[in-house]
Order: structure tokens, then C-alpha cells, then sequence
């Protein structure tokens, strides 16, 4: 059984899958931000509807 | 996969990939009558709970979109207007759509329910359950009424906005939800009317490929003739002024002349048409307006009415 290799990426493939996985982690890190701000924001809401803050 | 004419054979997803399997121009769609539901409601929701729950809403569609992907995806790859979606261009792996689609579904009905309350939470289960399962994995490709049950599920957002705000259902919202319902069938026929070929080379029995062309006008026509009195009601039993009565009245004879101009667009034997579908290519147009102005007036008639 022969073993196949992947081909090796050309250095035009390597940069665009480098920006690709970059745009992608950057849109993850926004979510994730944003989402902290969205569950402190309701928490601020909730807390204050039950009294807990003034 | 060389999707993206990568030599090794990696294929790397952007973020725009992932934005894509959640339909985004559906979502636009479902948020907008969502905040009319949200905002027509009587009473008061804090802004930042408010804009969670339009949140949940999108995400809870968008989740649907990745999950319909993933189960659709051997019928995406034969239709032109969908073999370039993600996964049947092999840029997102298909267990990865579902996964998504799954988590998405879930933490959009929890943070429903954080947000806002149990209700809503449920409305929104129910909304993504009946989407994915009765109209997506049941209806599509079994049925020629599909359109007809499965637009349901995109009528929930007026429901589940409203119940956000309220923690209940009353009729009002119960009417939203007929007029997204009764407005499905009409919108996605005329769609069809110039489409049919994908969906007949997919095997999906959509009207035009199980009855013909000549039937789906005729259907379009009766169902815009039931769609138009139900969009009144909510003026004719007094739930909204005439600031919705109105233009709800106006549209929907516009809706119904489009509808008739489709049923004598100059045709063949079989109905096929002969002016490239014109009058229904216009029909569909309008009909996104149509609800477009519909909801507006309903949320212009809750703040001036």
C-alpha cells in the first residue's frame, strides 16, 4: 500500500490560509466579547429589577 | 476538498462561510417581524432585554438555516442557486454545520429564558423544532404543500416577540402569526414559478414541478384572496386603528392586482410563461414589501394609535 502525502501549500496558499484562520479567530473573539458585555449588561438589568443594586 | 484552489488539499473556512449557513437574509426578515411583535405588545421591556430577545430570535433562525444546510446538503449540491453554499462546496464540513446549528438553537432558547421568560423561551424552541424537524426533515421533500405548513415556522417571531414582553399570547399576535403564515405560500409560488427547474432536478415536489404551472397561479391567486382579509382583521375587530387599517387595506389590493397579473401573464398550454416570468418576478418583490409595510403600520400603530 502506498502512503499518499498531502502537497505542501505554495507560499501564496500558506498566506491565504493564514489571513482565512486570522479573519476567523478575530470574528471569534468579537463574539465572545460581545457576549460578555450582553450577559453583564442583563445581569445589570436583573439585578436592579430585584433590588439587589439601588 | 481544493475548494478554494488549495493545492494540499486543506480547505479553510472564513468567517463569512460561517455568517452564510445562518441565511442572513432570512434572518433580516424574521428579526423585523419580531420587533413589530416586540414593540406592539402593551407594556414595557428593558431596552437591553429587549434587544436580547430580537437577539435570540435571529440566532434561533440562523441556528435553523445551519441545521436545514446540513440536512439539505446532497440537494444544494444539484440546485444552481445553492451549490455554492458552504458545505456543498466543501469550505464547512457537514458534522461542523450541525454542530453549529445545534449549539446556536440551544444557547439562543436558554438566553431567551434568561432574558426574558419561560414562554418566549418556548415559543422559540417550539419555532426551531417545527422548522428543522416538521417543515425541513417532514414536509420538503414529501409534500407539494410544503410551503403551505411549513410557512409556519417563520410566522413565530411576532408570537415570541410579544410573549417577551408580556409572558403570554393574545390575539393580536395570533393574527401576526396568520398574516405571516396565509403571506408564506403566494411569496415562495411565485418564487417557484421561475425556479421550478432546480427544485425538479432536486427531486423536491414543489408546486410548479408536481401540478404545473398553470395550478401554482391558481393557488397563488385563492391564497392571496384568503391572505387579504386576514391582514384587515386586525383593523375590522378593532385591535389596531385605522393608522394600520389603512395601508393594510391599500397593500393588499396591490398584492391581489399583482396576484391577478400573474394568473394572465401571457402563457403556453401547460401555463409555462411567455414574458420570462415577469409578473412573477414583480409579484415576489412585492410581497417582501408588502410585509414590510404591513409590520410597520402594526408598530406605528402601537406607539400613535
Amino acid at each position: 500500500m502506498v502512503e499518499t502525502f498531502p502537497t505542501p501549500l505554495t507560499p501564496e496558499e500558506a498566506a491565504v490560509l493564514i489571513r482565512r484562520r486570522r479573519g476567523r479567530n478575530i470574528a471569534m473573539l468579537a463574539a465572545l466579547l460581545c457576549l460578555s458585555l450582553l450577559f453583564y449588561a442583563i445581569a445589570m438589568v436583573k439585578m436592579s429589577k430585584t433590588g439587589v443594586m439601588p | 476538498m481544493s475548494s478554494l484552489g488549495l493545492s494540499g488539499g486543506v480547505s479553510e473556512s472564513t468567517a463569512g462561510d460561517w455568517l452564510a449557513l445562518l441565511k442572513p437574509r432570512v434572518v433580516v426578515l424574521v428579526v423585523f417581524t419580531g420587533w413589530a411583535g416586540l414593540l406592539a405588545a402593551p407594556g414595557h421591556l428593558h431596552p437591553v432585554l429587549a434587544f436580547t430577545a430580537v437577539l435570540c430570535i435571529a440566532v434561533g433562525a440562523g441556528a435553523c438555516g445551519a441545521i436545514n444546510m446540513w440536512y439539505d446538503r446532497d440537494i444544494d449540491a444539484v440546485m444552481r442557486r445553492t451549490a455554492r453554499r458552504p458545505i456543498p462546496s466543501g469550505r464547512i464540513g457537514a458534522g461542523e454545520a450541525l454542530g453549529f446549528g445545534i449549539a446556536l438553537a440551544a444557547a439562543s432558547v436558554l438566553l431567551m429564558w434568561l432574558a426574558t421568560n419561560v414562554v418566549a423561551a418556548l415559543i422559540l424552541a417550539i419555532s426551531i423544532g417545527f422548522y428543522v424537524v416538521i417543515y425541513t426533515m417532514w414536509l420538503k421533500r414529501r409534500t407539494p404543500q410544503n410551503i403551505v405548513i411549513g410557512g409556519a415556522a417563520g410566522a413565530f417571531p411576532p408570537l415570541i416577540g410579544w410573549a417577551a414582553v408580556t409572558g403570554g399570547i393574545d390575539w393580536l399576535p395570533v393574527l401576526m402569526f396568520a398574516i405571516v403564515f396565509m403571506w408564506t405560500p403566494p411569496h415562495f409560488w411565485a418564487l417557484s414559478l421561475w425556479t421550478h427547474g432546480d427544485y425538479e432536478k432536486a427531486g423536491v415536489p414543489m408546486l410548479p414541478v408536481s401540478a404545473g404551472a398553470r395550478s401554482t397561479r391558481w393557488h397563488i391567486m385563492v391564497y392571496t384572496l384568503l391572505l387579504v382579509p386576514v391582514t384587515v382583521a386586525p383593523w375590522a375587530l378593532g385591535m389596531s386603528s385605522r393608522i394600520y387599517g389603512v395601508p393594510a387595506a391599500l397593500a393588499g389590493a396591490w398584492f391581489i392586482w399583482d396576484a391577478w397579473r400573474v394568473l394572465r401573464d401571457q402563457q403556453d398550454s401547460a401555463g409555462v410563461s411567455l414574458t420570462k416570468d415577469a409578473p412573477a418576478k414583480k409579484l415576489f418583490r412585492y410581497s417582501l414589501y408588502h410585509l414590510a409595510i404591513l409590520f410597520t403600520a402594526f408598530i406605528v400603530d402601537a406607539f400613535v394609535g
